[in-house]
């Protein structure tokens, strides 16, 4: 504080509070506040707003614990969600490992932009992308039956599978990102001087780059699994009936029953699970919230 | 250090993935040229450009897409001076106090969209004020300002805080200062938060959803689209979005390169001795 | 164009540490005026207060007579070279001479003209449209002095300035540094740990340790006459001597060590609880074959011959094992002894200086 004042003085120091405070209060706090306060309350006829009948109460929460099905997809969302993230890794990891230690500095630039491009595009047209080759009239169907691999088109889109596949491609950048950043700082001459000492290649990914690269498991995990359990877009167009998403009942809260009271608690709910998954991400991997959000 | 066999498994892995990242894409474009009523590339009836025609025909998509390019531009608006006001702020702060407001500053990352979006919607509802663009606009905002904030705090850095004394003792007022010696170091950072901020509230579906009232934006129009019904019009949309942020990452990647070589060159530059 | 610099009983604390502890001094306009201490002894501290980016916790600075208390360092009189020079990067060297014009409202026109003038009185002529980056060190520190002196500055504060260059270029850096003083007759206040650069540049000296004035005097006194022993430690090189005083004149004194009696100059009164050393410069030792009449002579055995260039350093080891430097000038007309072979080292009494200890012989 004294700090800013010595630097900035006291006109940009105050406009600097004052700008930063409308964000974190205006823009975060305050509506955090609002949600968490809206989901004690019921949701009431205009009429009988602010009447005997408003009053705070743990039903909202309470339609959540005696409805199994709610229960039941909010553990699926858990579920599938780490499943998200732990293939993602699966899948990052060699081409993290392969773009910090492996490729020449030639040609790294030049497979970064390669691999942003997905990430320009948005989301929706990534899920969407998938939920044309996944169709049973689509190219991958049409491309099997051709080949003779099968001789019925089969329904991708059915279950969670067609939505792990389209959250694994629509998030997997997230999960490669933090981890390349991780092993890009391990000094090279610790992997050589590990495999100079005998080690096998897996013992050297499992004693010395994975341990290194923590901090950015940490983080991807964590990003990717936020993205997947708040996912609305991948579950509503790659899912089917027998597989509902979490954020899709928080939908039909907010937007078929208009009963924004449950919704919220059912939105708080999910805010819970995030935080909860960061603080154990965050416990168990041992890494400050700044290793995380980068 | 490498063994051959292990260095081609890995180059075919590669080379997968970028099959894998990039052959859906091209799929979803190609289908915007396919004389097909379902879209998809294969079989492939016949070329044909009325996809495009009938997308070009479609008023609601031009009014999503000037509410999107909107939104956009208030959210650069706004959340580039709170990223940056933020950042200088964390910057001049230690110990405890930094901990706490950087947490605070980086949870929105960490939240998700809809929940932003339900929050915000409450809110300014408390508030009687009616959902609508405005509404999207504050909920991307208060996530998006938190990557221009990451962004210039990591810039920060690299800054010099002597600088900032020395032009104080030759006479500049703080304004001075920040306006000649502090920003200009930043801007590189400001430019890419700016750029951040416009793809994100472009490809923003989440928060948008919850908060956007009876308008549409692109993403919304889209996904709704899909819902009713698909035609390959939505692939000619995707086409020419891809084609649009491509030709802007590239451009702004040539230039990124070409600057680093300027940069590069001037550095070299001959310095006589004494 | 130039200014006193009045340091009135000025201390500065930082939480429970005090770096300056009541320092008073009277710095002469147009004064070339060095602060000399090791890393530490409080010599930043006060540049940092006197250009006014710190204030003391208490005492008073004035500028040509006027108290600076509560005045913002943009405000003042004064212009401080950062260790680091701080150059803006971002501006190639016209605009970065240039800076303070620009931030009075001054047109681009006179500011260039102006820049290329101050380039011209440090020497580098035509360079204003170089970046930064393009400089070598040395003239890098003249732009950052031709932007200080763009301020037009009454007073000039130097930190260690010259210590990122090489040898070679910070001995050219000083001499070019008293000549620019001397052109501009500002006052330079100049901090450095480097005893060679403030003996060499400054017209007075101030010794600095643990945040207090230990001596303030011309260089050739420093070295000369240094008050106590941290001063005569600090600055030079010395044979220390532990001991006690056994009978006192009034300049000198007879001294007694384990090594024997000697004579030597003393000039402050002795007080009973201040340890005393005596303190004997290797330039002013000799070694001869004979025993002198005098005191001051102890039996050594020379063990070893370093050859230093224009100076030879002798070292000579007592019969109880202590190692005694002698230096002598490599000029010829001194005879240099053989390693093994038997000398007395000797000392004028009036060249050697019984001190006392330096933590106890604060400045109050």
């Amino acid at each position: 504080m004294k700090e800013l004042l010595r630097r900035y003085g006291l006109t940009l120091t105050i406009s600097f509070i004052v700008i930063v405070a409308f964000w974190l209060l205006v823009l975060v706090i305050l509506p955090y506040i609002y949600l968490f306060e809206a989901s004690f309350r019921l949701y009431l006829p205009i009429d009988q707003v602010n009447g005997p009948n408003d009053v705070y109460t743990l039903s909202n929460y309470s339609t959540f614990f005696v409805t199994p099905i709610h229960r039941w997809v909010f553990l699926l969302t858990i579920v599938y969600s780490s499943a998200v993230a732990a293939i993602s890794f699966v899948v990052a990891y060699p081409l993290a490992y392969y773009l910090s230690k492996v490729a020449t500095n030639k040609i790294v630039p030049t497979l970064f932009l390669i691999i942003m491009i997905p990430l320009w595009v948005s989301e929706i047209l990534r899920s969407f992308a998938w939920f044309i080759i996944l169709s049973l009239k689509g190219p991958l169907n049409f491309a099997l039956v051709g080949l003779g691999i099968i001789e019925e088109p089969i329904r991708w889109i059915s279950g969670f599978q067609s939505v792990i596949i389209g959250l694994v491609y629509t998030y997997v950048l997230f999960m490669l990102f933090p981890l390349y950043n991780a092993i890009q700082s391990l000094d090279t001459n610790q992997i050589e001087a590990a495999g100079d000492l005998g080690a096998p290649w897996w013992k050297i990914h499992w004693r010395v780059i994975l341990p290194h690269a923590k901090p950015g498991i940490a983080s991807g995990s964590v990003m990717v699994f936020m993205l997947s359990a708040g996912s609305i877009l991948v579950p509503s167009l790659l899912g089917s009936t027998n597989s509902r998403w979490f954020t899709e009942i928080i939908q039909q809260w907010m937007f078929e029953s208009q009963d924004w009271n449950t919704g919220s608690a059912y939105a708080f709910l999910l805010l819970l699970l995030c935080t909860g998954f960061v603080s154990l991400v965050m416990r168990l991997f041992r890494v400050s919230l700044s290793d995380i959000a980068r | 250090m490498i063994s051959k066999t292990s260095r081609i498994i890995l180059n075919v892995y590669v080379a997968a993935f970028l099959i894998y990242l990039l052959a859906p894409l091209i799929i979803m474009g190609g289908a915007a040229f396919n004389d097909s009523r379902f879209p998809s590339v294969y079989p492939w009836v016949g070329w044909t450009d009325r996809w495009f025609l009938d997308l070009f025909r479609d008023t609601r998509m031009w009014n999503a897409f000037k509410n999107t390019i909107l939104v956009a531009l208030a959210v650069v608006a706004i959340s580039v001076p709170i990223g940056t006001a933020a950042a200088i702020l964390v910057n001049s702060l230690q110990g405890r106090v930094r901990t706490v407001l950087y947490g605070m500053m980086v949870a929105p990352i960490l939240t998700p969209g809809a929940v932003i979006g339900i929050s915000t919607l409450l809110f300014w509802h408390h508030f009687s004020v009616p959902s609508g663009l405005h509404l999207s606009t504050l909920g991307q905002c208060s996530y998006i300002s938190a990557f221009v904030m990451l962004l210039v705090l990591a810039r920060l850095q690299s800054f010099d805080r002597g600088l900032e004394e020395a032009a104080l003792d030759l006479g500049a007022s703080y304004s001075q200062v920040l306006r000649r010696i502090l920003l200009p170091h930043l801007y590189p950072a400001i430019g890419a938060g700016a750029a951040i901020a416009f793809f994100q509230s472009i490809e923003n579906f989440n928060t948008t959803l919850f908060t956007r009232g009876p308008y549409d934006t692109l993403t919304v129009y889209v996904f709704s689209r899909v819902r009713s019904g698909i035609t390959p019009t939505i692939n000619a949309l995707a086409l020419i979005m891809i084609a649009v942020t491509l030709l802007a990452a590239i451009s702004y990647e040539i230039y990124r390169r070409r600057h680093e070589k300027v940069l590069l060159a001037r550095g070299r530059g001959n310095p006589d001795s004494d | 164009m130039s200014a006193t610099v009045e340091l009135d009983r000025v201390s500065a604390d930082f939480g429970s540490f005090r770096a300056v502890d009541k320092v008073s001094v009277t710095i002469g306009a147009g004064e070339f005026f060095s602060f000399l201490g090791p890393s530490g002894c409080g010599k930043t501290t006060i540049l940092r207060m006197v250009s006014g980016f710190i204030a003391p916790s208490e005492g008073h600075i004035r500028i040509g007579g006027e108290d600076m208390d509560g005045i913002r360092p943009n405000k003042r009189p004064t212009v401080l070279i950062f260790q680091n020079l701080a150059l803006f990067p971002l501006m190639p060297v016209w605009e970065n001479v240039s800076f303070s014009l620009e931030m009075r409202g001054v047109d681009k026109a006179a500011r260039r003209a102006r820049a290329e003038e101050l380039l011209k009185i440090v020497d580098l002529p035509g360079a204003g449209n170089k970046m930064i980056s393009q400089l070598s060190g040395g003239q890098k520190q003249r732009v950052a002095i031709a932007r200080a002196l763009a301020v037009e500055p009454k007073v000039m504060l130097l930190d260690e300035p010259l210590s990122a260059l090489d040898l070679k270029l910070r001995q050219h850096m000083r001499a070019e540094l008293r000549a620019i003083q001397k052109r501009t007759n500002v006052t330079f206040i100049y901090i450095t740990h480097d005893q060679g650069e403030a003996l060499a540049m400054s017209d007075r000296v101030a010794v600095m340790s643990q945040g207090r004035l230990q001596q303030v005097a011309k260089p050739e006194d420093i070295y000369n006459n240094p008050s106590n022993g941290f001063v005569a430690s600090f600055v030079g090189e010395n044979n220390v001597f532990d001991g006690r005083i056994i009978a006192s004149q009034t300049t000198t004194a007879r001294f007694e060590t384990d090594l024997g009696v000697f004579e030597a100059a003393f000039n402050t009164p002795p007080s009973s609880d201040q340890k005393l050393r005596l303190y004997v410069r290797p330039e002013y030792a000799r070694l001869v074959s004979t025993a002198p009449e005098a005191s001051n002579a102890i039996a050594v055995t020379i063990s070893d011959i370093s050859f230093e260039g224009n100076f030879i350093n002798i070292h000579a080891t007592t019969d109880q094992g202590r190692v005694l430097t002698v230096e002598t000038r490599n000029d010829g007309s001194s005879d240099i002894p053989e390693t093994g072979s038997r000398r007395y080292f000797t000392f004028d009494a009036q060249r050697a200086r019984i001190l006392a200890d330096e933590t106890q012989a604060a400045h109050s």
